[in-house]
C-alpha cells in the first residue's frame, strides 16, 4: 500500500488554518487539514457551525460570525478536512504522524503549516492544581462546545481581556460570578497609556474592551483591581481564594476558581520539529522564529497564527493566507510577483490588527507571581507533582537547563511533556542561576507529542520511505 | 588564549569518560574532562538503563562480572551519590523463549558459556519463567536468566558519577569542543574555549571518538547508530526483571514509578553532525506489537514519549579499550555498541590501572584498538 502524500498539510483548523487552507486549495495545492476537533473553528470559533445552525451565535457575540464564514469557505474548498485527527509528530522531512478516527497513520507533505494556535499560560499559584480550579479559557471551551455553565459561585482571577469577556458570557448564561479579581497593577495602567495613541487606531477593538469592563460594572459583578498574593485553599478541592488588595488580606468562598494570565503560543509541535525558538520579552513567552511569510528555521515547516506569537484571531487569518501564498510560490504554483501582489492586502490588514498589540502586551503582562512562583510547596508540574522547592534543589545539583532539571525531578516527563510546566521551570532556573530566559532555553519535546495508545501505534499505517537507515557502519 | 596545565585530560563526558576521570582522581591525578555538550547528553544519559550480564560477548564477561560487584556496592564507588542512580540489583534479566527454536538457541548459549567456566546464565522452564514473570503471555515456554542483573536510571547515574568525580577533584569543562591535538613533550589540546595541556590524554568520545582519533592520524571504526526507546505512562506493577526477546528484538523493563521503558534494536535517525537522534514511528510499530504479544497487559499501555541516543557501534560489537596505535600517552575507551552502561563501573577503573600502573587486573586484549588494522592486513 502506498503512503498518503499531499502538497500542504495544515495542522489545526482555527482562523489561521482555515484561511490558509482556503487560499492554498484555491491556488491549486493538494491540501489536507488535520484537526484535533470534530468540526472547524479552533479554540476561538469552537463548535461554530453547530452554533450557527442553532441560531446561537449571538450568545457569544457578533464577532463570532467571522468564524462561521471561514468554516463555510473551508467546507466549500477542495481542501480535505480531517476532523478528530490528533497530530503527535511533525518531522523536518515532511512526515506527520497522527491518530484519526480510523487509527494511526503517517502522512507525507511537501510542506507543513503548523496552525496550532495558543494555549492558556499556566498560573502556578498555591492551590492551582486542586479540583475546582481551571483556566478561564477551558471554562469558555466547555461553554462553547457543550453549553456547560457552572452551577456554583465562580471566582475569576487574573488579567487580560478574556476574563471580562468570559465573566460576561457566563453571567449572561445565568451563572453567579462571586468576584472578578484583576491582577493588573494600577501602576501598569499608567505606563500602558503610552501605547494608547497607536492603539486608538485599532478603534473598534479597543472600544470593545472598554465596553466589556463597563458591562461587568453594570451587571454588578464584584470587581477588585490590583490584587496580588492569590492563594487557593481547600483540602480535596477548591473551597476559597484569598488575596491582597488595598493593603489587607481578603478571603472569598468559591466553588469554582477560574484563572487566567493570558495566552502563549502552543509551540509543542514546532519545538519537537526543532524549529528555532526565541524568547519574546514583550509577551514573556517562547515562540518559534518566523519570517514575514511564516517560514521557520526548518525548510519544510511554516507556522501561522497565534502559534508563532500572540496577535489574535483576525491577524491569524492574514498570517494563514500569507503562509499559503508562500507555500504556493515555493511549490511552483504561482510566481513571486503574484505571491507578493496577493500578499499586499493581507499585510495592510495585518498592520491594522497589530496596532493594539503593544497596549495589550503592556497592560495585560502576566502577574510576576504567576511567572515565578516563590512559595516552596507550590506544584509546578501537574503530571509528576513536582514543587518549587524540588526544582530549586535540582538546579543546584546541576539541572541548569530544563532538560537536565527534568531528569533530576521528572518535571515535564508526564503525559503533557512540559506543556504546563515548561515556562515556569525555565523562569525558576533563570532566577536561580542569574541567567536570561534565552540562555536557559526550553525543553526538548519528543514524539509522540500527544500520548498514543500502544495498540494504536502497533496498527500504524504507513511504510518507511526515503529515510536514512539509522545506522552507519563505515 | 589562556592555557590550563594538568596531568590528564579526558575527551568526552559520558559515563566512561567520567568514570575514567574519577578513577584517575582516586589515584591522585587531577583530570579535566572536556565535553562538547553537557555530561551524559547522549548514549550515557538516554540508554535503556539495563544493568545486564546476560548474553554478553564472552570477552566482556570478566569485566561484566567485576562491574556487577561494583554496582551491588555502589556506595563504595559513589559515596553519598550512590542512591541517585536508582539502581536495583538482583531483579534478574530474562531472555524469553516463545518457541522451541528460541529455546534451542538459549540452550546452546547456556552450554557455550558453561564450557567457558561461567554459570551466571541459567535456563528456566515454563513454570520458573512464570514465577519470574507472572504477566508473561501463555505461549512463552521458558527462558534464560541472569539473576544478579538489575536496572538503574541512566541520566541520574551519569550525574551521580559527575558529582562524585567533582568531589574527588575532577574538573568538568562543558560546552567546549576539541579542535586540535598536538603532542610535543606533553599533550596540547586546542578547544573552542582555551588551550589545555597534559601528560595523558584519554579519548572517550562515544559516537564521535573516531573523529578525535583522526586528529592524531589514527583510523578507527566510524560506526554509529541511534537506539530508540519509548516509555509508557504509569502502569500497575507487573514485572520486576528486565526482559529481552529471543526470536524477536525487544528489551523491556518497568521502572519504580510504574512506567515501562521499551527498547531493543529500534533504530532512529542518527545525525553525527547535527548531534541529533530522532525516533521513527514507522520503526517503533513492531516493538509496540511485540510488547503486546509477550505481555498482554501492555495492550492497555499508552506511549507518552520516545527518544533516541547516539552511540558508537564497532564491527565486532565490543568496545575499544587500550592505547592509541599512533600517539604516545593516549588511550581510548569507546565503541560500547549499545551495551556499555553496565560496564561503566569497571572500565574507567581498569583504564586508570593500565595508565598509572601499566597493567590492568582483568584481560583487555580483546578490546585492543589495533584489532581492526590487524584484520585488514590479515586479509591483504
Amino acid at each position: 500500500m502506498s503512503n498518503e502524500h499531499h502538497d500542504l498539510a495544515i495542522v489545526g483548523a482555527g482562523p489561521a488554518g482555515m484561511a490558509a487552507a482556503v487560499t492554498a486549495a484555491e491556488l491549486g495545492l493538494d491540501t489536507v487539514v488535520l484537526d484535533e476537533q470534530q468540526a472547524p473553528g479552533g479554540q476561538i470559533y469552537r463548535n461554530i457551525e453547530a452554533l450557527e445552525r442553532g441560531g446561537h451565535i449571538e450568545k457569544l457575540g457578533d464577532d463570532y460570525r467571522r468564524g462561521a464564514e471561514l468554516a463555510g469557505a473551508l467546507r466549500a474548498s477542495t481542501a480535505t478536512y480531517c476532523p478528530g485527527s490528533v497530530v503527535w509528530q511533525t518531522s523536518p522531512d515532511g512526515r506527520i504522524g497522527l491518530t484519526g478516527p480510523d487509527g494511526a497513520r503517517m502522512v507525507h507533505a511537501r510542506r507543513i503549516l503548523l496552525a496550532t494556535g495558543a494555549m492558556e499560560r499556566p498560573v502556578p499559584i498555591p492551590g492551582w492544581t486542586l479540583p475546582g480550579v481551571m483556566g478561564v479559557g477551558a471554562a469558555q471551551t466547555l461553554f462553547k462546545a457543550s453549553d456547560i455553565v457552572p452551577n456554583v459561585p465562580v471566582v475569576i482571577a487574573g488579567s487580560g481581556p478574556l476574563i471580562y469577556l468570559v465573566a460576561l458570557q457566563l453571567a449572561r448564561a445565568g451563572c453567579t460570578i462571586a468576584a472578578l479579581l484583576v491582577t493588573t497593577p494600577a501602576s501598569r495602567i499608567a505606563s500602558a497609556l503610552k501605547e494608547l495613541p497607536r492603539a486608538l487606531l485599532a478603534g473598534r477593538n479597543l472600544l470593545k474592551g472598554v465596553g466589556w469592563v463597563q458591562e461587568v460594572r453594570r451587571l454588578g459583578i464584584p470587581l477588585a483591581n490590583g490584587v496580588s498574593g492569590l492563594r487557593i485553599d481547600g483540602k480535596d478541592r477548591a473551597e476559597g481564594i484569598s488575596y491582597e488588595a488595598d493593603g489587607s488580606r481578603h478571603r472569598l468562598a468559591a466553588g469554582l476558581v477560574l484563572l487566567h494570565e493570558g495566552v502563549i503560543p502552543d509551540n509543542q509541535l514546532s519545538l519537537s520539529t526543532r524549529c528555532q525558538q526565541i524568547w519574546d520579552a514583550a509577551q514573556l513567552c517562547w515562540r518559534p522564529a518566523t519570517d514575514e511569510w511564516g517560514a521557520t528555521s526548518e525548510e519544510r515547516i511554516a507556522i501561522a497564527g497565534d502559534g508563532a506569537g500572540i496577535l489574535g484571531a483576525l491577524a491569524a487569518e492574514n498570517l494563514g493566507r500569507l503562509a499559503a501564498l508562500d507555500t504556493a510560490f515555493r511549490l511552483d504554483c504561482i510566481d513571486q510577483a503574484e505571491r507578493d501582489r496577493r500578499a499586499r492586502p493581507e499585510r495592510a490588514a495585518l498592520a491594522r490588527h497589530k496596532r493594539i498589540r503593544p497596549l495589550l502586551d503592556r497592560l495585560f503582562q502576566p502577574a510576576a507571581e504567576s511567572l515565578l512562583p516563590t512559595d516552596p510547596d507550590t506544584i509546578i508540574c501537574r503530571c509528576e507533582e513536582v514543587t518549587v522547592a524540588q526544582m530549586r534543589e535540582a538546579v543546584h545539583l546541576g539541572g541548569e537547563d530544563p532538560n537536565r532539571a527534568k531528569i533530576f525531578t521528572r518535571c515535564g516527563m508526564g503525559p503533557c511533556q512540559g506543556r504546563m510546566c515548561g515556562p515556569t521551570v525555565a523562569s525558576l532556573i533563570a532566577h536561580e542561576t542569574g541567567r536570561t530566559m534565552a540562555a536557559v532555553g526550553t525543553y526538548r519535546i519528543r514524539v509522540p507529542v500527544r500520548p498514543i495508545p500502544l495498540m494504536t501505534l502497533a496498527g500504524l499505517i504507513g511504510e518507511e520511505e526515503g529515510l536514512p537507515p539509522g545506522e552507519s557502519t563505515l | 588564549m589562556s592555557i590550563t596545565d594538568t596531568d590528564a585530560i579526558v575527551i568526552g563526558g559520558g559515563l566512561h569518560g567520567t568514570s575514567t576521570a574519577m578513577h584517575l582522581a582516586l589515584k591522585g591525578m587531577r583530570p579535566i574532562v572536556i565535553e562538547k555538550n553537557s555530561v551524559g547528553r547522549h548514549a550515557s544519559g538516554v540508554n535503556a538503563g539495563g544493568v545486564r550480564q546476560l548474553l554478553r560477548d564472552p570477552a566482556e564477561i570478566p569485566l561484566s562480572m567485576a562491574a556487577m560487584d561494583r554496582w551491588l556496592d555502589l556506595e563504595s564507588l559513589l559515596g553519598r551519590y550512590a542512591a541517585m542512580c536508582e539502581f536495583v540489583g538482583h531483579i534478574g534479566q530474562v531472555a524469553v523463549a516463545e518457541t522451541e527454536a528460541d529455546m534451542r538457541k538459549l540452550e546452546a548459549r547456556a552450554a557455550e558459556i558453561r564450557a567457558l567456566g561461567w554459570n551466571h546464565e541459567e535456563l528456566v522452564d515454563r513454570q520458573e519463567l512464570r514465577r519470574l514473570l507472572p504477566a508473561v503471555a501463555d505461549h512463552c515456554i521458558g527462558g534464560l536468566v541472569s539473576r544478579r542483573d538489575g536496572q538503574a536510571t541512566p541520566y541520574l547515574t551519569s550525574q551521580a558519577f559527575r558529582l562524585r568525580a567533582i568531589e574527588l577533584g575532577v574538573r568538568f569543562v562543558e560546552g567546549v569542543r576539541v579542535t586540535g591535538l598536538e603532542h610535543g613533550t606533553r599533550w596540547r589540546v586546542l578547544t573552542t574555549d582555551s588551550i589545555f595541556t597534559s601528560e595523558i590524554l584519554i579519548n572517550c568520545g562515544g559516537a564521535w571518538a573516531w573523529q578525535t582519533a583522526s586528529l592524531v592520524g589514527e583510523t578507527l571504526p566510524r560506526g554509529y547508530f541511534a537506539a530508540t526507546m519509548m516509555v509508557t505512562g504509569r502502569m500497575p506493577s507487573f514485572v520486576d526483571p528486565v526482559v529481552i526477546g529471543t526470536g524477536r528484538q525487544l528489551s523491556f523493563k518497568q521502572t519504580s514509578t510504574g512506567t515501562v521503558v521499551i527498547g531493543g534494536g529500534i533504530l532512529g535517525i542518527a545525525d553525527l553532525t547535527k548531534e541529533t537522534a530522532d525516533p521513527v514511528a514507522e520503526r517503533m510499530r513492531v516493538s509496540a506489537e511485540t510488547c503486546s504479544i509477550l505481555f498482554p497487559i501492555m495492550r492497555r499501555a499508552t506511549i507518552v514519549r520516545a527518544w533516541a541516543g547516539l552511540e558508537a557501534r564497532m564491527p565486532d560489537q565490543i568496545p575499544v579499550i587500550g592505547p592509541s596505535q599512533t600517539a604516545p600517552n593516549m588511550w581510548h575507551a569507546f565503541g560500547f555498541s549499545g551495551h556499555g552502561f553496565q560496564l561503566s563501573t569497571i572500565v574507567g577503573s581498569l583504564l586508570a590501572d593500565l595508565i598509572v600502573d601499566g597493567r590492568s587486573p582483568l584481560p583487555l586484549d580483546a578490546f585492543r584498538p589495533s584489532r581492526f588494522s590487524e584484520a585488514i592486513s590479515g586479509v591483504g
